[in-house]
Formats: structure tokens, C-alpha cells, sequence
């Protein structure tokens, strides 16, 4: 039986990012906050030090900061008719536990979607026609656009010190900077970061083959800055351990480098850790949730009372949550009804390796130092002569040269032996890798439901994944792939290597931490979970942040537009739900 | 018989004897470090003398040495995975661990029930009787072209083990001794910065900032570990 606590006002689902933004924003409007986190307690001083951090095996190998199967997991397979099977540890994705998320271990890799993206649907058939999108492919407009969100990625641009080069500021294109860009109300608050060499020899290159290469925007500051709540950064040093490990150095924005000692400070706001939400509690009407069921670390089970419920898990652990829940129909892919779960997408990636004569020290370098171009990302190109939707970026990356997962070597190298050895030797300092970075679309065989066999130490089941790689992301990533080895090419090396994405999705080698979808938002109840606002359909006082609420995935990371989602929803709180508790945009 | 662990006896002899000799210099030279590091590096912890021997010998094949460098055996390496196989990795302490256990795509990733320690064990043990019965020895006692091959069978899978999967374990052995080759020398491999030094990655240096648009040049300050100069 589970103890029942004192009301709260907000209980939020998780303590990462948009958790970390929403307690500050909403204990600044008055309400009293409370973060329940499954993981652990971190801050950058002592569990970020830099004389700890910059342990490859620990934390990029061995997974020290993310989440552990053992507690929570999913089940997976690629299609339908097969059985799918637990994810017995993590391998193509990684998602965090503990205090600030995934902002933790991110690379600070920081984008604004284009603002085709966010009408995708309706752009795509205006431009191209209905039959240009084909039948199994459920993409959707997002219910928001470009402009409503502009000065809510202004407000996380400058919450994370965000250093680049416009391209677009207020309609005028700036020189350096990424034309293809929505416009920006203003430039961004730091400057580039410093350049890697590599970097500087894929600009002349990617210039030399026509191409607009620019400095890919970075959460890593390239300066010490003073946020918009009046937290100081540090300028990055370029050690070269930001993916997959906690920075040490005040320099790669996360909550606890952002937000934590302002929020930590205030009495309207608590967190407890070691806390698994294993419900959304409702009342007997259906409509209004109360509150919130969790385990803690001794097993004890409570009951949270709150007027508003916020889910803040990773992306496919609120779709889990919502689903253990019964809120919201679940998607059914055969009759094609039902909402939640539907549209899960991901990243496709690929990349040409590129090998020089010159000494490259991939070993200095920021999680967001790179130079990229976006001439084939979204609908910057005319998709009429090819047989696909969607694009990406193509980048250089010099995010780090940690030994054991970050050497590239020459097609052909042995596997192991001395041949190995040798090419090991001989290029690990003088090579460097061009990455293609392409959206997923959504597509009526790819969701999220729950797994009839296998179950997590609460007894709960697991999430089952069914999702693969189609005709359409294959055919646009393979066209990433052809246009970066013309880059690689120009790059006049002793060799490249293109290594496209084939086959099947694999859950076993890691690609990218972009998991998208399973609550879409949208405009309309039949194929959203919830609105504009990221209010619950069904049950007008629950908020479901991340990744999750994405109808399909961008070319970009998403943590910019996660950010800038996240602002948006809570100034709607704000300044609209509070004021008249209800459903915010009626059917 | 190659490199017999140390005997509880003697390290506690090594350990008593270092610990006051460092203390009474009153500075940590390298030599200092180096003999209280020694002393502090706990000896097997799980693998048996029978399996270090195949270790030594197969990740030698794996990572050989050579005049100028050192390979996996001389960097440490099969303490690297004893080391590891007597944690949380060897436990799978943080793996989802439940059955049912159905077999499954390759695209769906580890669906054996064994541990990765266990699964050490037991594909040691079978390799070894695949050898015996083949060749009538031991792998380590093997030559070098036969090592090798007993290798390729299993990376390919033609070697076919009963209680693993050959490909499966070959995978684990050959991204455990690069792990061990590369990774800081206080795991117990990469001894003396031995793959560092290799490839010339200079260990977690943290700043380069001065060095960072210094394009083409070597870098040249001294390779440093987590714990310091001397690595372990």
C-alpha cells in the first residue's frame, strides 16, 4: 500500500533538462516544485572532476553515467512478425540516469530545426505533390512553427551559451555563417569555438567542391559567460571528453552548469532521488491526474498528490509511462488506430573516413568543435529528381581522439595482429571522420508498445520497440554519404573510406541518442498525444516534454529544439494554464 | 611456465618494504610511485593460472609486440581483463538479466544468459580441449600460425564450442584487449603507456587551449595517466 504524501504543486517526472528548466521557470511564478529522479544526485564538483572525468573505459566504454538495463529497459525487433527481444545492455543509444539527464553527457551539439521541418506534411505536398510522400509514411505538421518557437530557442541559446556563427539574423543573410537557417532575432551569445585542423581543411574543402560550410553552433562556450539566470561559464579548454562524459570544467551546458546553483537554492523547489514514477495516478473521472506513484530506493511505494503532472524521462520512457498509465489510446498499427506509441523515429548516420599525411592531434577537441553544411539538409534542395524525403548535415567533428573507440583505420585493415597494429600506429594522428546526420521519418510500422513477455524489477512490462530503417532514409543517406566523400575527396588525402548505413537497424553498435516520437503533438487528438502546447489531450493537467512529443525526426540533434519546446510549453503554463486551468486549444 | 602470479607472501613482503622507503624520501619519484603501485595492484582476482596462460598467449596473437613496441602481453593486458572480469563488467551487474531466453537476430544484440566472466570460462575451457584434441597441446604451448588459426576459427565461427557462441566470445576477447591495450594504465594494462605511446595519444592532458590552432605540429609534452606519470 502506497504512502500518501503532502500535495505539491508540480511534480515533475525526472530531473534533467526540461525538468531543470521547467522547476526553474514555474518556483519563479510562484508554485512549489517538486523533481522525483530515478538515478542519483550529480554535480560537476565531485563527480565531474577533471582529474576523475577523462576516463575513456569508465564512462564511454562501460557506460558509467547512463541508465542500466538491469533497472529499466525495452525490448526490440525490427518488424512486426518478429519476436522482439530484451536490450540486455545499452548499444545504439544511451540514455542518461541520475541529475541532469542526458544534458550531462551530451556533446553540446546544438541546432535549430529548419522551419520547413515543423510542416513537413503540408510543405512536402504543396511543393512536390500528395504522391511524393508514400502511403506507410505518416509523417506530420507539428501544430507549432518556426516563428512560435524562434524566441524560445533565442531563450535556450542563451541559457547555454550557445557559441557560433549566425546565418540569418532577422531575414539577412550573414556571411559565415549557415544560410539555410530560419532567421534569428540576434546572433549568438559566444563566438565560434577555436577551429581543430581538421576542421579548417574540411571548410577549403567543402568550399572547394560548392558546397557553404560554417561553424556548427556549440554548447561548449568558447569564452567564460554570465547566463540568463546569471550563472558563470567557463571557456572550453578542448580536452576532448565531452560524449558520454560530465564536464569538469563549467564550459558544456547542462542543468548543473546552467540552472542547478540557482534552482538548488530555492525553498519552492525539492528533488529526491533514486525515485521511480511507475504511474500517472488519475481520478475516477479519467480527465485530471492527482498525482503520481513511485518506488524508492528501498522499495517503499508512495503516492505523490499534485495539481499538475509533468513527464521529463527520456523519450521513450514517458511513452512507457503514459502506456503503464492508460492515458491516452494506445496505437494499434494494424487497425491504425489509437495515438500513443505511434510515430517513433530515430537518426540515420553514416560517415566517410578521411586519412592525411599531416598530424592532425585528434586528441584536442570540443563535443560541438566542427564545421559543417547544410546544402542537403530538410528541403534546402529540390527533392523532385530523387525518390526520398527529408536530408541532413554533413560535418567534421573533432570532438575528441579518446584511443579505444575514437581511431579510425583504412579499408582493408585487419581486424587484429600485427597489420592492426601497425595501421593503428600510423593513422591514429593523422586521420579524421566527416559524419552525415540524416532524419527518420515516421511510418506506420515503426511505434512503441508494451512487450507481452518480458518485464522490468517492478513487474512491470517492458517497452517493445518495432522499428527499421526504410527505402526513403536509405536512399537520402546514401546520398549524405555520396556528397560527403565528394567533400572527403577534395580534402586531396592518401585515402577515404565511405561507410554507409546498410541493412537492417541494429540496436548493437551505437549511432546517436536521438529517439524521437510515441506522444506525438499536433493539431489533431486522432494522431497526437498532445497539442501545441504539450498538454495532454485527455488529461488537460499532464505535460509530456522531450524528444517523445517529436511526429517525426529532423536531420539535426534535437536537443536545441527539445530546449526551445520546453520554454514554449512552460510560458503557456504560465501565462495561460495558470490563469484558467483547462485544455489550452479545444477541439 | 610463464609468469607466475606473485605470491601472497611476497607482495605483502614488496608492500612493507616500499610503503616506509617512499615515505621516509618524502617525495614520490617515479621509482617511488612506480614500487608502491606494484604493491597496491591487487594479484588475480578471477581468472585461474591455466586461463591466464591462454590469455597471455591469445592476446599476444591479438595485439603482438615487436622490436620497438610492446604488445598486449607485455602492456598488461591479461591483467587488464582479470580485472574486469572480476567486477561489474564480468557480473553483468548493470545487464538486463531475465529470462525467457530465446535466440534472436543478429540486429538484436547479446541474448546469452552467461555472464561475461562465465562466458570466459567456459570458452576457454573448450578451446582448450578443441586444441588438445587437434593438436594434442594446450593453445599457449601452440606456434604462432596454428594460434592464429584456432583465432580465425573462432572469429569466423567455424570452431564450433558447445556451451558459447565462438564469434560472440571471439568479439568480447578481441574489444577486451584493445580495451586493455587503450584504456588507462590504472586498469592494470596499457603498462607504461604502452598503446599511448603507440599511437601518441598523450592521456587526459585537459588543456589545449595554446595548442589547439597549432596546425601540423606534434605535441610533445610527456604522456600523463589519470594517476600521473607513471600511469598504474
Amino acid at each position: 500500500m502506497a504512502t500518501r504524501l503532502k500535495e505539491v504543486d508540480v511534480v515533475l517526472v525526472g530531473f534533467g533538462l526540461t525538468a531543470s528548466i521547467l522547476a526553474q521557470e514555474l518556483t519563479d511564478a510562484g508554485l512549489q516544485v517538486l523533481a522525483l529522479e530515478r538515478g542519483g544526485f550529480r554535480d560537476t564538483v565531485p563527480d565531474f572532476s577533471t582529474t576523475t572525468i577523462q576516463d575513456e573505459l569508465k564512462y564511454a566504454v562501460r557506460h558509467g553515467l547512463f541508465e542500466e538495463p538491469e533497472r529499466e529497459t525495452l525490448t526490440f525487433r525490427n518488424s512486426m512478425d518478429q519476436c522482439a527481444l530484451p536490450m540486455r545492455h545499452l548499444g545504439s543509444f544511451l540514455p542518461a540516469s541520475g541529475a541532469g539527464g542526458a544534458a550531462v553527457h551530451w556533446n553540446g551539439q546544438h541546432w535549430r530545426f529548419l522551419p520547413d521541418d515543423f510542416v513537413i506534411r503540408s510543405h512536402t505536398e504543396q511543393r512536390y505533390g500528395k504522391k511524393f510522400i508514400p502511403e506507410n509514411m505518416t509523417i506530420q505538421d507539428w501544430g507549432v512553427t518556426y516563428a512560435d518557437l524562434e524566441p524560445y530557442y533565442d531563450k535556450f541559446d542563451y541559457l547555454n551559451g550557445v557559441s557560433g556563427q549566425a546565418g540569418n539574423i532577422q531575414g539577412v543573410i550573414q556571411q559565415g555563417g549557415n544560410p539555410f537557417e530560419g532567421a534569428r532575432q540576434r546572433g549568438y551569445p559566444n563566438p565560434p569555438l577555436k577551429r581543430s585542423y581538421p576542421t579548417v581543411l574540411f571548410e577549403k574543402a567543402a568550399k572547394e567542391a560548392g558546397f557553404k560550410p560554417f561553424p556548427c553552433p556549440a554548447s561548449n562556450t568558447s569564452r567564460p559567460y554570465k547566463n540568463i539566470y546569471g550563472v558563470q561559464m567557463g571557456e572550453c579548454t578542448y580536452c576532448g571528453f565531452c560524449e558520454w562524459f560530465g564536464c569538469g570544467n563549467y564550459s558544456k551546458a547542462s542543468p548543473q552548469t546552467t540552472i542547478f546553483p540557482v534552482l538548488l537554492k530555492k525553498d519552492s523547489f525539492s528533488y529526491r532521488t533514486q525515485c521511480e514514477v511507475t504511474r500517472i495516478n488519475l481520478d475516477s473521472t479519467g480527465k485530471r491526474a492527482t498525482g503520481v506513484n513511485y518506488v524508492d530506493a528501498q522499495g517503499r511505494e508512495f503516492e505523490q498528490p499534485a495539481q499538475i503532472v509533468i513527464t521529463c524521462a527520456f523519450a521513450q520512457h514517458n511513452v512507457h509511462l503514459l502506456l503503464l498509465s492508460k492515458i491516452g489510446k494506445p496505437y494499434d498499427p494494424v487497425a491504425n488506430t489509437g495515438v500513443v506509441g505511434r510515430n517513433y523515429a530515430y537518426q540515420i548516420t553514416s560517415a566517410v573516413d578521411v586519412f592525411l599525411d599531416e598530424i592532425l592531434n585528434p586528441f584536442m577537441g570540443a563535443g560541438a568543435l566542427g564545421q559543417a553544411i547544410d546544402d542537403f539538409n530538410g528541403d534546402n534542395f529540390d527533392h523532385a529528381p530523387y525518390d526520398f524525403i527529408g536530408g541532413g548535415y554533413i560535418a567534421l567533428w573533432t570532438t575528441g581522439g579518446r584511443p579505444i573507440l575514437q581511431h579510425q583505420l583504412p579499408e582493408g585493415t585487419p581486424k587484429w595482429g600485427a597489420g592492426w597494429k601497425k595501421a593503428l600506429q600510423e593513422n591514429y594522428l593523422k586521420s579524421c571522420s566527416i559524419a552525415t546526420h540524416g532524419s527518420v521519418m515516421s511510418y506506420r510500422d515503426s511505434y512503441l508498445d508494451l512487450d507481452p513477455t518480458w518485464k522490468d524489477i517492478y513487474g512491470n512490462p517492458l517497452l517493445r520497440l518495432t522499428f527499421d530503417y526504410h527505402k526513403n532514409e536509405h536512399d537520402m543517406s546514401n546520398f549524405l554519404t555520396d556528397k560527403a566523400a565528394v567533400i572527403a575527396k577534395a580534402m586531396n588525402p592518401r585515402s577515404f573510406h565511405p561507410k554507409p548505413r546498410k541493412g537492417h537497424y541494429s540496436i548493437v553498435p551505437y549511432q546517436t541518442t536521438h529517439n524521437t516520437g510515441g506522444a506525438a503533438m499536433g493539431d489533431d487528438p486522432r494522431t497526437s498525444v498532445v497539442n501545441r502546447y504539450l498538454q495532454s489531450w485527455d488529461v488537460p493537467n499532464l505535460f509530456v516534454m522531450g524528444s517523445s512529443v517529436f511526429p517525426q525526426n529532423a536531420g539535426y540533434n534535437p536537443t536545441g529544439t527539445i530546449g526551445a519546446l520546453t520554454y514554449w510549453a512552460v510560458d503557456a503554463i504560465k501565462n495561460q494554464y495558470l490563469k484558467n486551468p483547462g485544455p489550452l486549444v479545444q477541439v | 611456465m610463464a609468469n607466475p602470479p606473485i605470491s601472497r607472501r611476497r607482495f605483502l613482503q614488496a608492500a612493507a618494504l616500499a610503503v616506509p622507503a617512499a615515505s621516509l624520501l618524502g617525495c614520490h619519484s617515479d621509482d617511488s610511485r612506480k614500487i608502491l603501485a606494484a604493491a597496491n595492484a591487487p594479484g588475480p582476482l578471477y581468472l585461474s593460472e591455466g586461463e591466464r596462460h591462454f590469455l597471455d598467449a591469445a592476446v599476444e596473437r591479438l595485439i603482438p609486440g615487436d622490436a620497438k613496441h610492446p604488445g598486449a602481453r607485455e602492456a598488461g593486458v591479461t591483467t587488464f581483463i582479470d580485472r574486469q572480469l572480476s567486477g561489474p563488467y564480468g557480473m553483468a551487474e548493470t545487464w538486463y538479466m531475465q529470462g525467457p531466453w530465446p535466440t534472436g537476430d543478429e540486429e538484436q544484440g547479446w541474448q546469452s544468459k552467461l555472464t561475461p566472466a562465465q562466458m570466459y570460462r567456459a570458452a576457454i575451457r573448450d578451446i582448450q580441449s578443441h586444441c588438445q584434441q587437434k593438436y594434442g597441446k594446450h593453445y599457449e604451448a601452440l606456434s604462432t600460425d596454428q594460434q592464429d588459426d584456432v583465432l580465425h576459427g573462432l572469429e569466423q565461427g567455424h570452431l564450433d564450442l558447445p556451451d558459447t557462441s565462438a564469434k560472440q566470445f571471439f568479439q568480447m576477447l578481441l574489444h577486451n584487449t584493445q580495451e586493455g591495450f587503450l584504456a588507462d594504465p590504472m586498469y592494470g594494462g596499457n603498462r607504461d603507456f604502452a598503446g599511448w605511446k603507440l599511437i601518441g595519444f598523450p592521456g587526459p592532458r585537459y588543456n589545449y587551449v595554446a595548442e589547439i590552432e597549432q596546425y601540423g605540429k606534434p605535441y610533445t609534452l610527456p604522456t600523463v595517466g589519470l594517476n600521473g606519470r607513471t600511469g598504474a
